[in-house]
């Protein structure tokens, strides 16, 4: 009888210490994802001290990039430009061709297509970045150069005024434009999966009383679907923009990689995550380009740290759960 | 839908304007209908264009040698010299990524487990799910340069460990997300039952709930594999490629997302071939893997 019970007791404080170390193991998986995160910051912050040291607040102002020893110069900004702009013209390319298959998915499209392309367009995401960018390299960039420079883009370089922001005299297709194409082809997924899903929230009773008042499937999603599900929408931009902004590979290939400000959307130039990529295999340990490198990731994860937080933050409160 | 049946009457000119509107307001709807059939079209023609475009410039060195060979120079110019494979990237990619689901699985089911289980609407689990979601999206190269830090230079070179570690970390958030997700849809009253009949948290969680929601972390392991095994930039920075086959961990690894890289933009039309090849052989298995990954969970629901 005693034996048993000091079993039961054994086995019981057995459990115990198994639930104990369980849950600390848990936890302590839980803090090493924290850990990363702190650890990424840090040693990007360390990596980039030295050029942040040598040439201080005007690292970020600077466009010289000069690894040519003993006038070593190094600047963040025609990275930094490139990295922004490049995103945002993308955001705008991708934006209304999600938004258009977000509602297609979710309103327009019969029953049984939604899921088969619903599927097709995840798949899209799927596709590793150097794909994007070979393909961008061999197929999407001399269209652009044919078809939009060197017909539409021409024309629209003699208005006045706003002509210069299609005037380039770089004619190799790589460009800032073809760059944004590729991005928003990458990120129109995301975007449209944020969207229709968050859609797909809104009540049904809403969407039912104004049809039934007699309203157009555009003005529901106009007047009640789009008023309803505003800050979540805006989430799933943000995480787009988040994606865009680090698009490394396939941006690469396509952007043309100049270390010169892009006046036009033709001309080429360059991104921080494309800089790393491309220099940082071949530049000395501990040099000074290679610590600039750093500093330009430093740059660029605090940038996307901001706009995936804001994303997160926007989409978690109203989807929580 | 139209202005038929009416309490009032109208005088003529109202009546038509009622019908101009009604009209344009048709109209409107017939253009956004058009518009977003027409999204949708083009975002199905890109991933048709991309899979066209690689099987037409792919299928040619989809050969033997593709996979027995390693890389070789080019034969431009001489046509006797040996065509290139992809043997070293193939075995590179399938070392580098099962090592990298390997470490980062185990650490993200149970950072999922902890988020699930034990951390729900405490302050530190909100602060771990927020930055796995983060982590989720952060841009993969930076994930190199970090490795690098962290084991390439105190290390001394480039390796396969560090590719393995780079990719591990993309692996965890992946596994972190869907973990926690499939956990959340078990009824509490399954884990109420277990704990009920005397079995302590840690064997309710091991033996039951991970047994069902086994199908969901199965899909989240597949998606992280077809994740990492598509990504260049941070290997680029940690196991640096190689052009031969390597077994050693401690050294330079190729895979086949940096071969396509560096053959790509070789300029000789034979290379460019064989990278297409690499592309083509890459992009099937991820989107196989990702077709896999959602039947497994469609036959569950």
């Amino acid at each position: 009888m005693s034996a048993t019970t000091s079993d039961t007791v054994s086995r019981r404080s057995a459990g115990a210490t198994g639930d104990l170390v369980f849950a600390w193991l848990c936890k302590g998986a839980g803090l090493l994802v924290l850990l990363l995160l702190g650890g990424i910051i840090i040693t990007l912050f360390l990596g980039g001290l030295p050029a942040f040291r040598e040439f201080g607040l005007g690292f970020l102002f600077s466009t010289e990039w000069n690894p040519v020893e003993g006038r070593e110069r190094y600047g963040a900004a025609v990275a930094v430009s490139g990295t922004i702009f490049s995103s945002l013209l993308a955001i705008a390319f991708a934006v209304p061709l999600a938004f258009g298959i977000a509602f297609y998915l979710t309103e327009l499209a019969p029953q049984w297509l939604r899921r088969p392309v619903g599927i097709a367009i995840e798949l899209l995401a799927a596709v590793p970045s150097i794909i994007f960018g070979m393909w961008g390299l061999f197929v999407l960039v001399p269209f652009v150069q044919q078809k939009i420079q060197f017909t539409i883009g021409m024309e629209l370089a003699t208005i006045p005024l706003i002509g210069v922001i299609f005037d380039s005299n770089n004619y190799a297709g790589t460009s800032i434009f073809a760059a944004a194409l590729v991005i928003a082809i990458m990120i129109i997924p995301f975007i449209a999966a944020t969207m229709r899903d968050v859609f797909e929230q809104v009540p049904a009773v809403y969407k039912e009383s104004a049809y039934g008042l007699g309203a157009t499937r555009w003005e529901v999603v106009r007047n009640v679907v789009l008023p309803y599900t505003r800050v979540s929408v805006v989430g799933g931009i943000m995480l787009g923009l988040g994606r865009a902004l680090g698009e490394t590979m396939a941006v690469t290939f396509v952007i043309g990689n100049a270390n010169r400000m892009a006046g036009s959307i033709f001309d080429a130039t360059t991104t921080i995550a494309s800089v790393v990529a491309m220099e940082f295999p071949e530049s000395l340990a501990g040099s000074l380009k290679q610590s600039s490198l750093f500093a330009l990731g430093f740059i660029l994860f605090v940038i996307s740290f901001i706009v995936l937080a804001v994303s997160r933050w926007l989409l978690h409160s109203r989807m929580k759960g | 839908m139209s202005t038929t049946t009416m309490t009032f009457t109208r005088t003529p000119a109202e009546e038509a304007t009622a019908r101009a509107m009604s009209r344009r307001r048709r109209v409107m709807d017939q253009i956004i209908r058009l518009f977003c059939i027409g999204a949708t079209l083009v975002g199905l023609f890109f991933l048709a264009s991309i899979l066209f475009t690689l099987l037409v410039k792919g299928l040619p060195r989809l050969d033997l040698i593709t996979f027995t060979r390693e890389f070789q120079p080019t034969t431009y110019g001489d046509d006797t010299a040996p065509l290139g494979g992809l043997l070293h990237a193939i075995l590179g990619t399938l070392v580098q990524s099962g090592m990298g689901v390997l470490i980062g699985v185990p650490i993200g089911i149970l950072v999922g487990t902890y988020l699930s289980e034990y951390a729900k609407g405490t302050a530190l689990g909100n602060a771990v799910r927020f930055v796995s979601d983060v982590l989720l999206s952060a841009p993969s190269v930076l994930v190199g340069l970090f490795v690098y830090q962290l084991v390439v230079l105190p290390t001394g070179g480039f390796s396969a460990i560090a590719g393995s570690i780079a990719l591990a970390i993309l692996v965890i958030p992946v596994v972190v997300r869907t973990t926690e997700d499939m956990l959340q849809l078990l009824p509490n009253t399954l884990r109420e039952a277990v704990i009920g009949l005397g079995a302590p948290k840690w064997k309710m969680i091991t033996l039951v709930a991970y047994r069902a929601a086994l199908s969901g972390i199965v899909t989240g392991v597949l998606l992280a594999f077809a994740r990492i095994a598509g990504e260049t930039a941070p290997l680029l920075l940690t196991s640096f490629g190689n052009n031969v086959v390597s077994w050693n961990l401690g050294n330079a690894m190729g895979s086949l997302p940096i071969a396509i890289y560096q053959q790509a933009n070789s300029g000789f039309p034979d290379l460019i071939a064989v990278a297409w090849t690499g592309a083509l052989i890459v992009t099937l298995g991820v989107l196989a893997i990702n077709i896999t990954a959602r039947l497994f969970l469609a036959r569950r629901k």
